[in-house]
């Protein structure tokens, strides 16, 4: 048979199946959509990082520091101003804004910038251009959330501590800003010159100093960063250039990309399972076409051939509007995103991505319609003169060697798969071992239903139940088909909204905890008093004052830190230097708060007395770290004083709590002297009181930053909204998904199930019977899917949790029942809907049929 | 010529060995009209699977001019089924999805003859369906549909045909009809035509008539002496 003879035959072949089989195929298309559409939106997005990098980063190189440079350094960097290089400094802090026309006040990111700044990327403003006049006197330019804030407007004084500023303009696009970011703290751009007026830098506040440089071409990044490297180590100042940041990003996006990814193949292999489940019915359908086309004369590869082309045709099809919906996607997804993304995402074709997606989505479909496909050789020619049952017709040999290659297929395309999209070949074989772990739980529990189903059923059960249970075991049952999709589907479906829930309650865990609205920073020594005073005068609970010293580690151990950097600790890995060299902000006290929990030694009470060295109890991550060990030394520098304590405890501490957390906890003893600041929390009620109170502080404090705690908390969930909603989407795509998949599963049986139906109606079943029978036998595939989805599901995520998210988990059980109960509904109406001609035909016309 | 030598089939089923055909033997020669007879469940439609290499024996062979069937492949009996035996069933077996014209077609591309939709117009004109060739099969009425049959069976000029029940389905003027045209066919083509069938009127067409029972050949004869006894006896 020639080739064209072969495919003209598979088209007409295909003529009352395509609607079918393009069905079937589908369940490919979301897959392939998700794979288009994530590819599409990463190559879009490094490609946009690679554009804009240099104006990410404002100049060529960046150079960053928590302390002002050192002379040295900044007379160096001066001199280069001679070899035409550009400089211009950026000082950021975070300090209270108080418009004085209407009283209300804003935490906000200060940022003073010298001229020239920045060197590349624009700075857009309305009014328009304003932001080359910020220079030219004591203006600010802020972002329109500020204003909003402080019921504000352009032309309104904006007092930053002891400065005041006229607002020229808003701001409506920084290169490299995160929507998000700006929600938490609303920028504000002043001239540098005038931050020392601010006062506002007092002793222990924490401020950001970075330095860009334009560099001529005589003197490219590296070489500056050769000419430069000692001295920039030893002043601790860290070095970025553009190659490095647009390194970061396009890292950071590969990450997103590589989750995302999972869910697109997992999705994918669904898709996969529903392919296979499709193509199965699709064979039972064929079995007739293919025993006549044996009859004369048709070989089984040209049988195998002809159905082979028509499945390829279909998954391409399917695949071809996978990719363009993946297309349609990726257009909406920098809308859904732009609020996390650093850069304008510029939206193009991406030719590979949809090449590769339709690639990967033909190729899952064969592999998986291969499965029941070769199963068409073994169709006898003899079932044109007596036609056996579907499942016996396609009965091959107990050991096929064609069937095993086709199952080592679609292992080994899994394995590559999960491995071409993870991080590691690890990573992709753990994936693939996860979906075969999943697949296997659920085929094995399918198996275990279908043979204790034949042992619980009972003479004495009503005839509607024991036939709908007896269907769950009888010869050519759909039991394990179906609890397979169903089950994945509900996997799938019901992670998602366990991580979702999981999430959102650890957030809303911390919320609530802390009885606290409104924080105090910054607050200088000799102002904790008269805070307190302040606060409580406006009828206002003080509910903690954490006093906060600001140190460096001086020595562990008799080593002094310079030392430690490269002292391997006899032969273990080596200290992070950014550990060894950053300051702590450290505080004292004697007793244990509510988020710390001692995990070795024993939290001091104040017991010592000199000359017993003072007890500090250290955060166990960081111990991990410095390799600290119970009893060992650490000499801190405190404001030049040298302080030595005794490590007598380690403590895990819950970070996320919006409360002041510390990694090093002092006996009271040896800081009670020291120069300090404190973080006052405050408890406030009533709606205008906090904006009363911080306008109050504001004022007779310059220096004391505030935070209103419920605005983080609309902010949180603001954001959290936007996740929930990327959540919902991607939850009501696999309910999307499981359809279809669905569908295929069930429709994999429906001749058998028409036949019984039909042969039970001749024996005097009523409609109403045949309905309950199947009604009930669906139920019980749709408990018993759901259920094993729902248990492997709460594994899923707690993995996901414990491993990507690294937070506690809490299986959530009103979601996964809820999902659970809306799978076995829509198993139920498949089943019932695939099952309809049973009810509509009369017995003969369905016997005919069947 | 076809031979059938000690012909035997059996199934297993559990601790039980079924035989279905016992030491069936015969000799066709070309251009002979066969009628296989008996009553139901007495092998008929088993001993046509086997003759036409749908089926393998237990024991035993089937020769066809000179090739034995039982030692071919499943896919090479399929080749040689595509170049010199036809089928017509009791249920037409038409693919539903192809036309009339299409589904003559079939056995010549399947060996990838060129000539296919000329041959096949003709033989669908011959059989009297010139002007419904793109007719789908539920298109078509019963006699209709076996009349495609007919035409697609013929369409690679077999040396053999094998006849199912024709006209099982079929009313009687319909089922003479179509009987009518096969003998035509036969004549003209000098096809062995093999009829299976327990109508012994549509028995009595055909040149010879082998009788079955119990899987056993109990008469193999001349269509008028073979008769004869079944008439009596059903007169008596």
């Amino acid at each position: 048979m020639r080739l064209s003879q072969l495919l003209a035959l598979a088209w007409k072949e295909s003529r009352t199946a395509r609607r079918r089989l393009l069905l079937y195929m589908s369940s490919i298309s979301l897959g392939v959509a998700a794979l288009v559409a994530i590819d599409s939106f990463a190559s879009n997005t490094q490609r946009s990082v690679r554009e804009q990098a240099r104006a990410l980063l404002g100049g060529d190189i960046s150079l960053s520091s928590r302390q002002p440079l050192p002379k040295g350094l900044t007379a160096a960097l001066d001199s280069l101003r001679a070899e035409g290089v550009g400089i211009a400094d950026v000082t950021t802090f975070t300090s209270m804004a108080l418009v004085e026309r209407t009283g209300r006040t804003r935490l906000a990111q200060i940022r003073g910038v010298t001229p020239g700044y920045p060197f590349y990327g624009e700075i857009l403003t309305r009014p328009t251009g304003e932001w080359a006049r910020l220079q030219s006197g004591r203006y600010a330019l802020v972002d329109p959330a500020l204003l909003l804030a402080v019921d504000g407007h352009v032309g309104d004084t904006l007092a930053l501590g002891f400065a005041r500023f006229i607002v020229i303009g808003t701001l409506t696009s920084v290169p490299g800003d995160v929507g998000v970011a700006s929600a938490i703290g609303p920028r504000v751009y002043i001239p540098a010159r005038y931050v020392d007026e601010t006062s506002l830098l007092l002793f222990g506040s924490r401020s950001d100093r970075e330095t860009l440089l334009k560099l001529p071409a005589s003197l490219p990044p590296q070489r500056f960063l050769f000419r430069f490297k000692t001295r920039l180590d030893s002043a601790q100042v860290r070095a970025r250039t553009v190659a490095e940041t647009e390194f970061n990003l396009t890292q950071a996006i590969d990450q997103l990309r590589d989750f995302l990814s999972v869910i697109g193949l997992v999705a994918l292999l669904l898709g996969g399972i529903g392919v296979a489940s499709g193509v199965n019915a699709f064979v039972m359908r064929k079995i007739d076409t293919v025993a006549i086309l044996r009859c004369l004369g048709a070989t089984s590869r040209q049988v195998l051939a002809i159905y082979l082309i028509q499945a390829v045709a279909m998954g391409f099809l399917g695949a071809a509007f996978g990719a363009l919906l993946g297309i349609g996607i990726q257009l909406l997804l920098p809308r859904v995103l732009a609020d996390f993304l650093p850069v304008d995402v510029r939206i193009s074709l991406d030719s590979n991505a949809v090449l590769t997606g339709m690639l990967v989505g033909v190729w899952v479909a064969l592999v998986f319609a291969l499965r029941p496909l070769v199963a068409l050789r073994n169709v006898s020619p003899l079932q044109t003169l007596r036609r056996e049952s579907d499942a016996a017709a396609l009965r091959g040999a107990r050991f096929d060697p064609v069937r095993v290659l086709v199952a080592l297929t679609v292992v080994l395309s899994i394995a590559a798969l999960g491995v071409a999209r993870a991080d590691t070949v690890q990573q992709g074989l753990g994936f693939a071992a996860g979906i075969g772990v999943a697949v296997g739980f659920l085929y094995l529990t399918a198996a275990a239903l279908s043979i204790s189903a034949r042992r619980v059923v009972r003479p004495n059960w009503p005839f509607v139940l024991r036939q709908g249970v007896a269907a769950l075991y009888r010869p050519g049952n759909q039991t394990r088909s179906v609890v397979l999709a169903l089950g994945f589907g509900v996997f799938l479906m019901s992670t998602i909204y366990q991580v979702q829930q999981n999430l959102l309650r650890t957030v809303s865990v911390k919320l609530d905890a802390s009885r606290a609205n409104v924080l105090f920073f910054d607050v200088q020594g000799d102002q904790g008093a008269p805070l307190d005073s302040l606060i409580r005068a406006k009828g206002s609970l003080v509910v903690q004052r954490t006093p906060m010293v600001p140190m460096k580690i001086s020595s562990i151990n008799g080593v002094p830190a310079a030392q430690l950097l490269t002292d391997s600790a006899n032969g273990r890995r080596r200290r992070p230097g950014w550990v060894v060299r950053r300051e702590f902000r450290s505080t004292y006290r004697d007793s244990l708060m509510a988020a710390e929990k001692v995990t070795g030694g024993a939290f001091h009470t104040g017991g010592t007395r000199a000359p017993a060295l003072p007890a500090v109890s250290v955060d166990k991550g960081l111990a991990r770290d410095l390799l600290l060990s119970l009893g060992d030394t650490i000499v801190w520098d405190v404001q030049s004083v040298l302080v030595p304590t005794r490590v007598t405890s380690f403590r895990e501490v819950n970070w996320t709590r919006f409360e002041p957390n510390f990694f090093v906890v002092f006996e009271s003893r040896a800081l009670e002297n020291a120069p300090k600041q404190f973080v006052v929390l405050a408890d406030v009620r009533g709606d205008t009181a906090v904006a009363k109170l911080q306008r109050d502080v504001v004022t007779q404090f310059p220096n004391v930053a505030s935070l209103d705690l419920t605005l983080i908390q609309q902010t949180v969930g603001k954001v959290l909204g936007k996740v929930t909603a990327a959540i919902r989407f991607m939850a009501a795509l696999s309910l999307a998904l499981a359809i279809p998949v669905l569908f295929s599963a069930v429709s994999a049986t429906r001749r058998e199930r028409l036949r019984e139906g039909v042969l039970l109606k001749v024996l005097g079943a009523t409609r109403r019977q045949v309905g309950r029978i199947m009604l009930a036998e669906y139920l019980l595939l749709g408990a018993l899917g759901s259920l094993v989805g729902v248990v492997l599901s709460v594994g899923g995520a707690w993995g996901l949790m414990h491993f990507v998210f690294r937070q506690p988990f809490e299986p959530a059980l009103l979601p996964a029942l809820l999902v659970a109960l809306l799978m076995i509904g829509i198993a139920v109406s498949i089943g019932m809907l695939t099952g309809r001609d049973v009810f509509r035909e009369t017995p003969m016309a369905a016997l005919r049929e069947a | 010529m076809l031979e059938a030598r000690q012909l035997t089939k059996e199934y297993r089923s559990g601790d039980h060995t079924l035989a279905v055909l016992r030491d069936v033997n015969f000799v066709l020669p070309d251009g002979a009209f066969v009628a296989i007879v008996g009553p139901s469940g007495s092998g008929k439609t088993t001993l046509l699977g086997l003759l036409a290499g749908l089926d393998v024996p237990t024991r035993g062979s089937v020769w066809l001019d000179g090739t034995d069937l039982t030692h071919l492949s499943e896919d090479k009996r399929a080749q040689l089924r595509g170049a010199k035996v036809g089928f017509v069933f009791q249920g037409f077996q038409l693919i539903p999805t192809l036309t009339a014209l299409e589904n003559v077609q079939v056995p010549l591309e399947l060996r990838g003859d060129d000539g296919a939709p000329e041959r096949a117009r003709d033989l669908l004109t011959r059989v009297g369906l010139g002007d419904r060739v793109h007719h789908f099969p539920n298109q078509l009425s019963g006699g209709e549909q076996q009349r495609v049959a007919i035409a697609r069976a013929f369409s690679n000029a077999p040396r053999l045909l094998f006849a199912d029940e024709p006209t099982g389905n079929l009313d009687s003027d319909t089922g003479e009809r179509i009987v009518e045209l096969l003998l035509t066919l036969n004549r003209e083509s000098g096809t062995t035509i093999v009829l299976v069938t327990h109508d012994l009127a549509l028995a009595r067409r055909a040149q010879r008539v082998i009788r079955l029972a119990d899987g056993v050949v109990v008469s193999d004869a001349p269509t008028d002496l073979a008769l004869r006894p079944v008439v009596s006896s059903l007169a008596g």
